[in-house]
């Protein structure tokens, strides 16, 4: 591995770790909750939210780093807003797909008793 | 630097998050769970790369993040519509 090119303040190294934690605290919970939970709603759930928060956390963590060492890129802003944007549509689209595969998942109607 | 001491440790946690997303695309009992678990799967292999470039230095791997995120997302599109119009195209 390639040392650091430049010593990082304490302030923005705090803050790289923190990002760093949250990010990976946050994946990790939502794979466990894909492995955990019993439902595939509830399923979606964990993924779908703690990985993209996970993920984009350690993207701004990366390009915080990458412009404090002055290489800085718009790549990993550019994959942050990219899954922020698709995440809520391939969720909806697997709700669908889940819906369509099996109508005995679709909640009952409102309005309408038993 | 701390960051620095914290990095291969975050790089384990991903690692850990998708062995655990890959037991639920062995596992999963229906299609549409093995579809999330392939979407969660890509999704934190982009992280875990994009970790791995910062803990090399490497600036090359965030174009290949890019692709993955593309390709990945095309993927998840693609496998739903199957699953719902059982088509691809049509």
């Amino acid at each position: 591995m390639s040392a650091p090119v430049q010593e990082l303040p304490l302030w923005l190294d705090v803050l790289l770790c923190a990002l760093l934690v949250v990010g990976a605290f946050f994946a990790l919970v939502g794979s466990w909750g894909l492995v955990k939970l019993s439902d595939f709603f509830k399923r979606l759930h964990g993924p779908t939210k703690a990985t993209t928060l996970g993920v984009g956390s350690a993207l701004i963590a990366s390009a915080l780093y990458f412009g404090w060492q002055g290489s800085w890129s718009a790549h990993e802003l550019l994959i942050t807003l990219f899954l922020f944007l698709t995440a809520p549509v391939s969720a909806h689209l697997l709700i669908q797909a889940v819906l369509a595969n099996e109508p005995k998942h679709r909640p009952p109607l409102p309005g309408r008793k038993g | 630097m701390m960051f620095f001491t914290l990095l291969p440790w975050a790089i384990g946690l991903f690692v850990v998050a998708m062995l655990l997303t890959t037991w639920r695309l062995w596992r999963g009992p229906d299609l549409s769970d093995r579809i999330l678990a392939l979407d969660t799967l890509y999704i934190n292999a982009l992280a875990l790369l994009v970790l791995v470039g910062v803990w090399q230095g490497q600036q090359f791997v965030f174009e290949v993040a890019l692709l993955i995120g593309l390709l990945g997302f095309i993927g998840t599109v693609v496998l739903s519509r199957f699953v719902i119009k059982g088509d691809i195209v049509q």
